[in-house]
């Protein structure tokens, strides 16, 4: 299908950057007119994927980062994270609640989040070669919304 | 973001402001985790009015806090958390673990 419009941003894995990353496709996905609690899902869901690849892909280097956000024809919001970091070896494993290989700073919640936030979440990811994540989130259009 | 702490009959408020995410929590926990074995509270307040943003960053705070008090045999609990945070710690399911501990901890008093 088509995409209605779209943005894509490479950046450098720094900390600095999550707020950023997380506020530009908050500010992209408000032409989908979304209410409070789905600008805030999309926000905690972009830091979740962009937190994993500063944190887990590049733990001893700054590697890249790349964000897509695209809107669909059917108004749907598709968001990609990618980097070429360390990849996981199980990502089924991965994504259990609670599961994690960070320390007391983190929770082992990253991935259950971006499960119950987004509609669909698809993770691929190669060892030693970096992880792709791809998160849905169809905006429903609220009665008598604006128009887009 | 900033956290300043004040100890008041045996509880220790810990007020937190600002973006609760990886980047602004680095040296929250240390930070914390000092003041804690300092002022050995009974209870821990975890007053969150001035979050703006939680990720789970923010659970990973409120899990060590809840895991540090249960050592010390005391308590935590969570209060002012704005929508947002608390969609998160509500996706999480962590909000059981830390009302089971408030009920716990209200019962042995
Ligand atoms: N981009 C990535 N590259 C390499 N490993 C990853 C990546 N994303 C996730 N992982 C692995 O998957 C585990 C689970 O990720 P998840 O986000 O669910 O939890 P976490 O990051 O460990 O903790 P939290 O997100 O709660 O701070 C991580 O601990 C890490 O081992
Ligand atoms: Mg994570």
């Amino acid at each position: 299908m088509k995409s209605e419009n779209y943005i894509s941003l490479v950046f450098p894995s720094r900390s600095v950057n999550e707020s950023f990353a997380r506020m530009c496709v908050a500010c992209f996905a408000a032409q989908l007119d979304p209410n409070l609690d789905e600008l805030g899902d999309i926000k905690t869901a972009v830091s979740e994927a962009v937190t994993n690849a500063i944190v887990h892909a590049y733990p001893d280097s700054i590697g890249k980062i790349t964000l897509k956000a695209k809107i669909n024809q059917n108004g749907e919001l598709h968001i990609t994270v990618r980097d070429t970091g360390k990849g996981i070896n199980d990502v089924v494993k991965a994504m259990q609640p609670m599961y994690t290989t960070g320390g007391s700073d983190r929770s082992g919640m990253g991935f259950t989040i971006m499960e119950s936030f987004m509609d669909k979440i698809r993770v691929r990811s190669k060892p030693g070669k970096g992880t792709s994540v791809d998160m849905w989130k169809r905006i429903v259009p609220r009665s008598g919304g604006a128009a887009m | 973001m900033e956290s300043t702490y004040e100890l008041h009959e045996g509880a220790l408020w810990i007020r937190l402001k600002g973006e609760l995410d990886h980047h602004g929590a680095k040296t929250l926990i240390s930070k914390l985790s000092s003041q804690i074995d300092s002022a050995l509270p009974l209870r821990c307040i975890l007053d969150f009015s001035g979050i703006s943003f939680m990720d789970s960053s923010g659970l990973a705070v409120i899990l060590y806090t809840h895991r540090r008090m249960r050592e010390l045999g005391g308590s935590i609990r969570i209060i002012h958390l704005p929508d947002q945070a608390a969609r998160v710690v509500n996706a999480s399911g962590i909000d059981r673990l830390i009302m089971q501990d408030e009920r716990s901890g209200s019962d042995e008093e």
